[in-house]
């Protein structure tokens, strides 16, 4: 049902109704105050809800559950809304309900290095509780500041440390999960490896289809004793992208190994000045963590590696200032490419490493036939590319011919054998690109999961499995080890 | 190493099974029979299907057939300096890297490396209509889809017969060194955590009931100056990781009952009568010994976690889960197996 046609008296009588589950305060319905939920981070998608609902308490969470359940009403969970796939994009004839009240910290425990968290509290707020006892969480996804655990749960998130020490699933020990029937179920509680099947694994990345993430338990890391950044100047990508494979394969595993463009490049220095070598035509940041002894020795063979691979200067931070400074450059890069581009389109494919240069190459002949720019500015290490499609959405057209673009750039990834998204999920956004991913077999044992869990398909409609129909008419070929495959359209 | 791919045979035996409603038990070297609950069904032999598919050392990753020794995986991947971040026990020499994953079971590096299913990446595998389906793939980071691969970690094949898995794979460290320490089992229990909450490049530890042993890797230099830090000898037993992996070291000789309990890594020493060793800076506790079942799992349960029992008699193998836990995994099994026919009762007799 369209926002517009859900009358003002049909969303105040679902908010009426809901009143008698929730304290009335902690529902919005009134269009103003709806409006702030119309999208997350990617505002191309909007839309608004019948109503936004603001729990406080678990109970009040299976109440809202119970109660969309048995009334056939769409549920969507939102975190802080940072995510860039759409995957909090309201349902039009449904109920929001945001998890924003859920901002406890419940438990530091040093002795087991836990934290125990409501899902609300920030993903930089986990480690700067644990800082204290020397521990912190390991994955940091770009939003840190704002992001939340229980949506980094629900997005498997990742961020610039996981070639070292993993995604959130590899730092996750327990979960409470509200199911679509109102019922809570708790997965793991202080110990490794669970008995039974591992829903912790399933709930991890499941973008809000399977159940409401109410409690999340991370496992914590001991602050490295030392860290060391070092930067690589290359005249060419494809020499850069060598030099990626070439630490890896040696044996080194940093803990962040990024790249950054030419057009990356100079955005970055014109916005904060991080001193990068502006005619480079691309950057390596290699950080390398552990003790003292290990990082002095490893920061030696990487860069004596970088040499070998053609870096026309190497450069290593000489205080922590300088290390600040450097990472900097890179945490600005998306703000930079903001300012020189009215509009950009951030893509999210993973490729093997060993693809690197073809796959930049590849998206470098895309973007001179569509007349878009693309900046890169992505996870080298683990091959998680973030291509950015510079465009303007005030020019007819211009953001279709983007997304066509992109849905490119994401066929060419799947061709080298990779992926439609390292870490920003499917949620609106790469529906039709998950037809290409998966053959139909595939794609229904994903449904008959999610119908293990929400036999009505009431939780986040729509979203990160695409219906065998919606495949159909999008005309999807699956692409599998870089051949084209026709699924049997005719019987749709 | 032999390769060979026997999927569509193994895609025909579960179609057959699937027609005349005989159900199987998905068997590779058989190694690990004696894990969970004894399941009656016509055997269907994995070992036709094994050999490396593709190793990329560059990538970290290998794509290998779930038939596969366990033991010709790890010389494949020694040859290029590379190994499995988790440390498998094989439990026999015939153990497949199959078999392995479909029981989750990771050594004493668990703490450091992760467990067996932290290095799924992907999965191609029969479900129980008959259809080869593939999730996940050959790179570090996808979040395309559910992870289904890492579900099959740990389900003892009563979701599918897994056919190819993709594997995350970490270097060899330069240098590994063990220093070993006369310690009591409550010292030593703090002992392993404050190593484990420390920079120190500790990678496994275990407490034998008399003497906590501690291993260290990484560069030469590093590993000198945390052996030096830690102090202790150099233990005199120089296969002691590999025989604590294979359950070869005398505390497993006994005929008494075995049970594994993972636990939060504070929990005490247990007032359990028999003994228990300690690994995974804590987390792992092995217990021989008489108690009863209920009694082992209210001690597990009250430290946060659960007991299997790994040799002996128990109603339940593995720890019993709640009810509304047990109601999603009887969901899960119909929607990958509806039929039925996977190893019935091997996990949970009602699964």
């Amino acid at each position: 049902m369209p926002t517009q046609s859900a009358s003002l008296q049909d969303r105040e009588r679902l908010a009426r109704e809901l009143g008698k589950q929730i304290p009335r305060q902690n529902i919005l319905w009134q269009e103003e105050d709806l409006r702030p939920y119309e999208c997350d981070a990617l505002s191309v998608y909007r839309r608004l809800p019948l109503a936004v609902v603001l729990p406080e308490t678990i109970e009040e969470i299976q109440r809202i559950a119970r109660f969309c359940n048995e009334r056939n009403i769409p549920l969507v969970a939102r975190g802080a809304g940072t995510g860039l796939s759409g995957g909090a994009l309201p349902d039009p004839g449904g109920i929001l309900l945001s998890l924003a009240r859920f901002q406890t910290i419940l438990d530091i425990d040093p002795e087991n290095r836990l934290a125990r968290l409501q899902p609300g509290v920030t993903n930089l707020a986990v480690s700067q509780a644990a800082a204290p006892h020397g521990l912190y969480y390991a994955p940091d996804p770009s939003s840190q500041i704002a992001c939340t655990i229980g949506g980094n749960v629900a997005e498997n998130s990742g961020g610039v440390h996981c070639l070292k020490y993993g995604l959130t699933v590899h730092n996750l020990v327990a979960l409470k999960i509200v199911t679509m029937d109102g019922e809570l179920v708790s997965i793991g509680e202080r110990a490794l490896d669970n008995p039974g099947y591992d829903l912790l694994a399933l709930m991890c990345g499941s973008e809000g289809m399977l159940g409401i993430i109410v409690e999340v338990t991370v496992r914590l890391l001991p602050v490295p004793e030392s860290a060391q950044v070092l930067l690589a100047a290359f005249d060419d990508i494809a020499n850069a992208a060598a030099a990626v494979s070439a630490i890896i394969g040696a044996g080194i595993i940093p803990a962040g190994l990024e790249m950054m463009d030419r057009l990356t490049i100079q955005a970055v220095e014109d916005f904060v000045h991080a001193g990068y070598p502006r005619d480079a035509e691309a950057i390596l940041l290699c950080e390398l963590d552990g003790t003292q002894q290990e990082v002095a020795e490893l920061i030696r063979r990487v860069e004596t590696l970088m040499r070998r691979h053609g870096a026309s200067e190497t450069r290593v931070a000489q205080n922590e200032q300088e290390r600040q400074r450097m990472w900097q450059g890179r945490k600005a890069a998306f703000p930079a490419i903001g300012r020189i581009s009215p509009d950009y389109y951030c893509m999210d494919g993973t490729i093997p490493r060993a693809a690197l240069a073809r796959v930049l190459t590849g998206i470098r002949r895309l973007s001179e036939d569509y007349g878009l720019p693309v900046a890169n500015v992505f996870h080298a290490g683990d091959g998680n590319l973030h291509p950015l499609i510079l465009y303007d959405a005030n020019r007819p057209g211009e953001l279709e011919r983007t997304e066509e673009l992109g849905g490119r750039i994401l066929e060419l990834c799947i061709a080298a054998g990779g992926t439609i998204t390292g870490e920003h999920g499917v949620g609106m956004e790469k529906i039709n690109q998950m037809c290409l991913q998966f053959d139909e077999a595939a794609l229904r044992q994903f449904h008959a999961v999610k119908a293990a869990f929400d036999p009505q398909g009431l939780l986040n409609p729509g979203k990160a499995v695409p219906t065998l129909h919606r495949c159909a008419e999008f005309g999807a070929m699956h692409v599998h080890h870089g051949e084209l495959k026709f699924p049997e359209l005719e019987r749709f | 190493m032999l390769s060979l791919d026997d999927s569509a045979n193994l895609q025909a035996s579960v179609n057959a099974a699937l027609e005349n409603g005989m159900p199987l038990r998905i068997r590779g070297g058989g190694t690990k029979d004696f894990l969970g609950h004894p399941c009656n069904a016509t055997p269907l032999d994995m070992r036709r299907h094994r050999g490396v598919i593709d190793h990329q050392p560059g990538e970290l990753m290998v794509n290998v057939r779930a038939g596969t020794p366990l033991a010709e995986l790890n010389a494949a991947l020694a040859r290029e300096g590379q190994q499995l971040p988790f440390e498998p026990p094989a439990f026999g020499t015939d153990a497949t890297i199959g078999g392995t994953l479909a029981c989750n079971l990771s050594g004493p590096a668990r703490p450091h490396g992760g467990a067996a299913r932290d290095a799924m990446l992907g999965v191609r595998m029969l479900n129980g209509r008959g259809e080869i389906v593939e999730f996940g793939g050959q790179v570090m980071k996808n979040v395309a889809g559910y992870d289904l691969t890492r579900l099959m970690a740990g389900a003892m094949g009563t979701l599918g017969v897994l056919l190819d898995v993709y594997l995350k794979l970490v270097p060899m460290p330069e240098q590994t060194t063990t220093r070993v320490l006369e310690l009591d089992a409550e010292t030593a229990l703090r002992q392993m955590r404050e190593w484990h909450a420390s920079p120190l490049p500790v990678t496994a530890t275990c407490h034998d009931g008399h003497r906590l042993y501690v291993r260290l890797a990484g560069t030469a230099d590093c590993v000198g100056a945390a052996a030096r830090r830690i102090g202790g000898e150099e233990p005199a037993d120089t296969d002691f990781w590999r025989d604590l992996r294979e359950h070869r070291l005398s505390f497993f000789d006994s005929q008494r009952p075995l049970w594994r309990i993972s636990v939060a890594a504070n929990a005490p020493v247990p007032d359990l009568p028999g003994d228990c060793l300690i690994e995974w800076g804590g987390n792992l506790r092995w217990y021989r010994g008489d108690a009863g079942e209920t009694e082992i799992r209210d001690w597990a349960q009250m430290h946060g976690g659960h007991a299997s029992c790994w040799r002996g008699h128990a109603a339940q193998a593995f720890h019993p889960l709640s009810g509304g836990l047990f109601k999603l995994h009887r969901k899960l099994k119909q929607a990958f197996d509806p039929a039925g026919i996977f190893n019935p009762g091997r996990l949970y007799p009602e699964l």
